[in-house]
């Protein structure tokens, strides 16, 4: 699996070797994460993070629909 | 509170060395201008090869050992653990933590400060439990053989509880409270010990916890059993009681509080915060009919205000803890083989 | 947005097990590949809310518990080497090889360190020239992206006292494993979500067409998990077979190309074994000859003790649902949590292992009840 969790771009930071880095939120805790694969990531936007990497920038609107499916499924 | 500072420095070395463990002159120096100094009290005064005490009515006694990596995490090190550590297990027992001794184990090399530092933030812990250290011991072993520091000590108190609160007298419908948040004291320590580079405000709860034992008392709450989770947290806690009084546990996890910063430390870890330790934390069990009382009394206590109920003893399932989660269903709450590691699965 | 909660809600949950319950006329057999979401249906208990008759196969587990024996040597030889750190992930220490785990190995003196991230290892090595730094590189498709940038990482630094000791897997060689038995009993898949993150969803549909099962890319919450039951049901009962995405908020149909680039040129595709289910064709990753520099086993080439996967073990007719844990004559015998045979007793959550575990405790009820 891979455990990957949402968390918040605070601010980009420059990491070893020309990696781009940023400090990302997650709720009340905060780690530095390689944003190598998501290299147009932006302060203010989510990104997945396993094992200290962003794996991708998490969309708001899918997220929405997804929740709209859930009030559909109910109905 | 008083911080005692060291008025002159104790010793002309920067760092211990065997002889501080020798018997001679060194050793001497160390034990009167730290250890005596700072736990300052008649008996320590007197330098006798033990303490007699005056201590009337039924007696507690527990020992343990402390090791702690790194000595000092953000709430706590461990001076002021090994305090808590010993008067929670007293406090177990339904009794007033009054005296202790301890130990320490001395590597070769440590920095004499760090130890001054360990040894004022345990005396000053003692004063704040009302404990007396009584007794004590120093012992140095060569470099590489040690962590810094080990501590044991033996704590006595007096028992209070009318009867003293043990597994076997848990009941089938006692209800099961905690007397505060879980988790914060391994993950607090966990993030400082691996240099995780997590930010993060959190801190250990690491505190003694006779005051919560004095709150339940004097509410006449009916206390049957108390054990502090430690080690395997809250869950673990639960499986030996559960075990040793032959009686089903059923706990709402929803109603188990958790620290935002302790909950999303365990997201980040792949944690579960029922099995990290807590070193300030009761887990209480009582009748049901003084379960409000206790919850009351415990909440009106400083350092308890979000004392929770969390569960309740059953007839079924004996020696089972089960757990419902927050969408209703229920699983067992099992024992973990080890220590929780930060997971990628 | 919250990203989390909304996912955790109850009321939601109940919803979606209601509208499960209404749409599922027959009793359907799903299986979800991966360990992650093992966890959330335990640790939610999400199977009491399904249907009457509906049953839930959990799959391998996760890529920690499908390591061969033979690479869990290899990392406790190289842990033991004078000069050598090893880096791992925590849940790997306590994975038991053939002659102990890599906390047996650390008590021998090893020096074995937990870290977070796989650049933690390669900023270990940057720090301490003066030792070896191994990282035990493990994990889905979703992990070698990150094995990868820190090969690369130390190129960048040229740095010469870091190697890997990669083990990656690939998910869907192994899907297909399971499917290619004719009895296999599963009629529909949930695939891993943060595997797709990555691999992005064009391996699936020939899966689909291939072997007439539905496919729903789920995410890791337990409400995703339930919509994922959900959409792969509402396949079954009409018949089709199809590739469904329920975790759009993270999973774009071309994955991380980004990511795949990276792991395309320090990885190529081979057959490796998992552990319990034998040799998994095209199932695995290993580094490719220009990056020898970085790979451990080729720079140390350990005296690596014999060690063979027990041929007891019937791992595979679990995960197809035809063999029920208790059934294997092994089971409790030769192969308990503390020495598995396969990947279903090492995942806590695997098959075997929650057998053993409610067996044991069904066991003390018993004792208790006397």
């Amino acid at each position: 699996m891979c455990l990957a969790i949402p968390g918040l771009i605070l601010e980009r930071t420059d990491g070893p070797g020309g990696l781009p880095f940023a400090r990302v939120r997650f709720g009340t805790v905060t780690r530095e994460v390689c944003l190598a694969y998501v290299p147009d990531a932006a302060p203010g936007q989510y990104v997945i993070v396993h094992v200290g990497f962003a794996i991708q920038r998490l969309d708001e609107e899918a997220a929405r629909r997804t929740l709209a499916l859930f009030e559909e499924a109910g109905s | 509170m008083t911080d005692l500072a060291c008025p002159v420095p104790f010793s002309d070395y920067e760092r211990v060395v065997l002889a501080h463990g020798g018997g001679g002159r060194v050793m001497h120096r160390l034990i009167e201008e730290l250890f005596v100094t700072a736990f300052d009290n008649p008996h320590l005064r007197a330098q006798h090869d033990g303490a007699v005490l005056d201590t009337p009515g039924r007696l507690a006694v527990t020992t343990d050992g402390f090791t702690v990596r790194p000595l000092f995490f953000p709430g706590g090190d461990i001076g002021s653990l090994a305090v808590h550590g010993t008067v929670n297990d007293l406090v177990c027992c339904g009794a007033r933590p009054e005296h202790m001794t301890a130990s320490f184990i001395l590597e070769e090399g440590l920095a004499l400060e760090t130890l001054r530092r360990v040894v004022e933030s345990m005396a000053r812990a003692a004063r704040e439990a009302g404990v007396r250290v009584v007794a004590g011991d120093t012992k140095v072993v060569e470099k590489g053989k040690g962590d810094g520091v080990f501590i044991t000590a033996t704590g006595l108190g007096r028992v209070l509880a009318p009867e003293p609160p043990s597994p076997s007298r848990v009941r089938p419908g006692d209800a099961v409270l905690v007397t505060g948040p879980v988790g914060d004291h391994g993950v607090a320590v966990m993030i400082e010990r691996e240099a995780m580079a997590i930010e993060s405000d959190l801190a250990s709860d690491s505190a003694g916890c006779a005051p919560q034992l004095l709150a339940l008392l004097d509410a006449g709450v009916d206390v049957r059993c108390l054990r502090d989770p430690t080690r395997g947290g809250l869950a673990s806690v639960l499986n030996e009681i559960a075990r040793s009084a032959r009686a089903g546990i059923h706990v709402r996890e929803a109603d188990v509080p958790v620290r935002s910063e302790v909950a999303d430390a365990c997201e980040l870890l792949g944690f579960d915060p029922l099995y990290v330790a807590c070193e300030g934390r009761l887990v209480a069990f009582v009748p049901e009919a003084d379960a409000e009382r206790a919850l009351g009394a415990l909440r009106r206590t400083p350092g308890s205000e979000d004392a929770a109920r969390i569960g309740v003893v059953t007839e079924d399932h004996p020696g089972t803890v089960l757990l419902e989660s927050p969408l209703g269903p229920s699983r067992v709450l099992d024992l973990l083989s080890g220590e929780q590691l930060p997971r990628i699965c | 947005m919250r990203w989390v909660d909304e996912f955790r809600d109850a009321g939601t949950a109940r919803r979606l097990a209601g509208a499960l319950a209404r749409s599922a006329t027959r009793p359907w057999t799903v299986m979800e590949i991966c360990g992650g979401q093992t966890n959330t249906i335990a640790r939610y208990g999400l199977e009491d809310l399904l249907p009457e008759g509906m049953r839930l196969i959990h799959g391998p587990g996760c890529p920690v518990c499908v390591t061969p024996l033979e690479i869990i040597e290899a990392a406790r030889v190289l842990a033991q080497e004078p000069g050598v750190v090893l880096c791992s992930f925590g849940d790997m220490l306590r994975v038991p090889g053939a002659g102990g785990d890599l906390l047996d190995a650390r008590s021998r003196g090893a020096d074995v360190r937990v870290v977070l991230s796989p650049l933690d290892a390669v900023q270990m090595a940057a720090n301490d020239r003066g030792r070896h730094h191994v990282l035990f590189g493990v994990g889905f498709e979703t992990t070698a992206p990150a094995t990868a940038m820190a090969a690369e990482l130390a190129r960048r630094l040229d740095l010469d006292n870091f190697s890997l000791l990669a083990s990656h897997v690939r998910v869907p060689p192994a899907i297909e494993l399971l499917l290619s038995e004719p009895e296999h009993e599963i009629d529909g898949f949930l695939a891993a979500g943060h595997v797709c993150t990555v691999e992005g969803l064009a391996d699936y549909p020939a899966l689909c067409a291939r072997f007439g099962v539905p496919i729903v890319v789920t995410g890791f919450e337990p409400v995703d998990i339930l919509h994922g039951l959900l959409m792969c049901v509402r396949q079954l009962e009409a018949g089709r077979h199809e590739v469904e995405n329920q975790y759009t908020r993270s999973v774009r149909s071309d994955g991380n190309p980004e990511a795949r680039a990276l792991v395309d040129r320090v990885f190529e595709v081979a057959d490796v074994p998992w552990r319990g289910l034998g040799v998994v064709p095209r199932g695995g990753l290993r580094i490719r000859p220009a990056w020898a520099r970085f790979d451990a086993l080729r720079r140390f080439d350990p005296s690596l003790p014999e060690v063979t996967e027990p041929v007891a073990c019937k791992a595979g007719l679990v995960l197809q649902g035809r063999l029920v844990p208790t059934d294997c004559p092994e089971f409790g015998r030769a192969c308990t949590p503390e020495h598995p045979l396969g990947a279903p007793m090492v995942s806590t959550e695997g098959a075997c292992a929650a057998y053993y575990r409610h067996r044991r405790h069904a066991a003390f009820d018993e004792r208790a009840d006397r």
